[in-house]
């Protein structure tokens, strides 16, 4: 390894190269969407020279509970203004036009009473709504007529009893998450249950969740928002990839929370495979479990004694217990000889010599090169966990370690470093699994499998230094390896996001399957 | 409390629907507050379903009318699954008013018999939806599970 030792003392950490958002003023996002910048993958690959922007960056900015209600207030208090209606009703018109202020202001001034007309807020004779107890009243919903039932009517006149009504507007508001465009009950109409009707009728139990929904439909209206999908993270991110763009960009975004996730799917960060890809992937794993099931995921035999090994942790070096053979969990080989052959287990050869006789053969093919990557892809996807589980463990005897060694609480905190980089960079080996599946051969291919074969290497090494046991991590020269190797995973995992994203970008990878970007497509679709 | 809710209304339907039914419609079984069985035969003279009865199955939820009832068409030896571009072959029945967005809590299990007649009388494409021998093959979801597409509205 001493020819990576220089190349290790060069590099900077993966921060520097991260997308950094606190100078992008993202209040002006309307100005530099990809729409009004055809140049900007280019203009990044210039730039991309001097590490000061990487091909896969893009804007985002997170914003916490305070600033998502500030931005709606002073939505509010604008349209109050203009408008000069009340703060009340102006929260109503921009939801009932899906907070999008300017064309709310337009059709308010072209006919002011249509607008409130629709929005439900029309000042009718009638007055404000109320209950009302209506003789020989049928409910139409659960067919009541007993005398002194309550009811009540939107304008156009449908009447349910209020029981009824609450029953339907606890569907809608528990069940459904809906709040600002209820409709009225009645078959075909489509009037929409107004902010002061549901004030009203809206079950005592339920207003809470109510306003919650309400306040909601800000992040939810806007296609530049999206919340943070980090269970009880309250933050949303803003960002203005389009869904026409995800062909050329993997929008990945990391929440002030920690989370990262892709901004055109929600799922966790995927880079460097595109979301239409990821899609196609995930289904076909789902199609395919059957298939993948005898790829037995947690216990494999020793290829020299045939004893039952359980991995254990997210090292591909395994050690047989009982007889000491040592070899690779990946492709069962000699770990021996893995420093020269590694190639073997990071790269499906396509068989191009070989003649596909009949359909059977073929598919025989197909089925093994889909199983090449769908190893490796679950096995990285297995060891990230795995490396999670060891951090946990790790996380007391780090305080072991300070006993031991002297060493403080800031000091071990390199083992937190690793243990983060080895997390990251398998997420995405394991995704490059993935996208390499789809990935038709060109010229681009062969450097694309160096980098992976480069950033597995180093992982796999980190991974291996990190399960030394507590007494070898005292000694100080495995730390500052320990500290090298994590700059450098991170270093190689950026080369080979960048070198991906860049292509992407460029549209210069070739797919083996159709490859649109958008996947709009009918018939029907299983609910995640 | 929902519960009663669903069996009072169900009770109510099933009193009405017990003395009249229109034509083309035949309650079979309604034993309990859960499942109900019904026939239905398209009136008049297409081609596509002439000389032959579809057996309708309505499961209700305790929500019900709140919550749309599940609707397949169930296959037997005598009534086969109709064929319409709405209609997977395994009964599965792709129809908005049936979805919780297209449901109104004043549809009624003969409103519903009466728009599937309609639906039939008023197509004329012998053929599945597409992707149908797919979507049999690997659905395991109950109905309301699935989200489907409308192709279109106007049926
Ligand atoms: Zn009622
Ligand atoms: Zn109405
Ligand atoms: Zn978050
Ligand atoms: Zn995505
Ligand atoms: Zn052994
Ligand atoms: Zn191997």
């Amino acid at each position: 390894m001493d020819s990576d030792d220089d190349f290790i003392s060069n590099m900077s950490s993966e921060e520097d190269m991260l997308p950094d958002d606190s100078d992008n003023d993202m209040s002006n996002y309307e100005d530099y969407g990809f729409d009004d910048e055809p140049d900007a993958y280019s203009d990044s690959q210039k730039e991309t020279g001097h590490g000061k922007k990487v091909a896969y960056d893009f804007s985002f900015k997170v914003y916490q509970p305070s600033d998502i209600q500030k931005q709606q207030d002073d939505l509010i208090n604008e349209v109050n203004m203009i408008l000069d209606i009340s703060k009340e009703e102006a929260a109503i018109l921009l939801r009932y036009f899906r907070w999008n202020k300017e064309r709310l202001i337009e059709d308010y001034m072209d006919r002011p009473g249509q607008v409130l007309d629709a929005a439900g807020l029309s000042q009718s004779a009638a007055g404000p709504p109320k209950i009302q107890v209506i003789p020989g009243f049928v409910c139409d919903i659960c067919c009541e007529d007993e005398p002194g039932l309550e009811s009540f009517a939107l304008k156009c006149g449908h009447r349910y009893c209020v029981d009824c009504y609450r029953h339907y507007l606890s569907q809608k508001i528990r069940e459904e998450g809906e709040a600002a465009r209820i409709q009225c009950p009645s078959e075909g109409c489509t009037l929409i249950i107004d902010a002061r009707s549901l004030d009203l009728l809206v079950p005592q139990d339920l207003t809470d969740r109510y306003h919650e929904l309400l306040h909601r439909t800000y992040v939810e209206d806007k296609e530049t928002l999206k919340w943070c999908p980090a269970p009880d993270c309250q933050n949303a991110v803003e960002c203005a990839v389009k869904k026409k763009d995800l062909d050329r960009v993997v929008p990945t975004v990391s929440c002030l929370c920690g989370h990262r996730f892709c901004f055109g799917c929600i799922l966790n960060d995927h880079q460097p495979a595109p979301c239409e890809l990821v899609k196609k992937w995930l289904k076909k794993c789902a199609d395919d479990s059957e298939t993948a099931n005898w790829i037995s995921a947690n216990t494999k035999e020793c290829p020299k004694c045939n004893s039952t090994i359980e991995k254990n942790g997210g090292c591909n070096h395994m050690t047989c217990r009982k007889c000491k053979h040592e070899f690779c969990w990946m492709c069962m080989g000699l770990w021996s000889e893995h420093g020269t052959s590694w190639y073997n287990c990071n790269r499906y050869e396509e068989k191009s010599g070989m003649e596909a006789r009949d359909a059977q053969a073929r598919s025989r093919v197909s089925l093994e090169r889909y199983l090449h990557y769908y190893n490796r892809y679950a096995n990285h996807e297995q060891s990230a966990r795995l490396d999670k589980d060891i951090f946990h463990k790790t996380e007391k005897k780090m305080v072991q370690l300070q006993k031991e060694s002297g060493m403080s609480w800031i000091e071990v905190q390199y083992l937190n470093s690793a243990s983060q980089a080895l997390q990251t960079c398998r997420q995405t080996l394991m995704w490059t699994y993935a996208f390499a599946f789809y990935l038709a051969r060109n010229n681009l291919t062969e450097i694309f499998e160096d980098n992976q074969k480069d950033l597995e290497m180093a992982v796999e090494a980190l991974s291996e230094m990190f399960e030394r046991p507590i007494t070898e991590l005292a000694d100080p020269k495995l730390k500052v390896e320990i500290m090298d190797k994590t700059t450098y995973c991170n270093k190689r995992r950026v080369i080979l996001l960048e070198d991906t994203a860049q292509n992407l970008a460029e549209g210069k990878w070739t797919f083996n399957v159709e490859f649109s970007g958008s996947a709009a497509n009918g018939g029907p679709s299983t609910r995640r | 409390m929902s519960t009663q809710f669903a069996a009072k209304r169900l009770s109510k339907e099933l009193s009405k629907i017990s003395s009249s039914l229109p034509p083309g419609i035949e309650l079979v079984s309604a034993d309990n507050f859960e499942e109900w069985l019904l026939d239905i035969r398209v009136l008049d003279n297409n081609p596509l379903y002439q000389n032959q009865t579809y057996r309708l199955k309505f499961r209700f939820g305790s929500s019900y009318p709140i919550e749309p009832p599940e609707v397949v068409f169930v296959k037997l030896p005598d009534r086969p699954i109709p064929m319409h571009p709405h209609i997977y072959s395994n009964g599965i029945i792709c129809l908005d008013l049936l979805g919780q967005q297209g449901w109104s809590p004043v549809q009624n299990v003969e409103s519903v018999c009466m728009s599937l007649q309609s639906m039939l009388t008023g197509n004329s494409k012998n053929e599945r939806p597409p992707g149908d021998e797919e979507f049999v093959r690997g659905n395991r979801l109950r109905p309301k599970d699935i989200e489907f597409y409308y192709h279109d509205n106007d049926v």
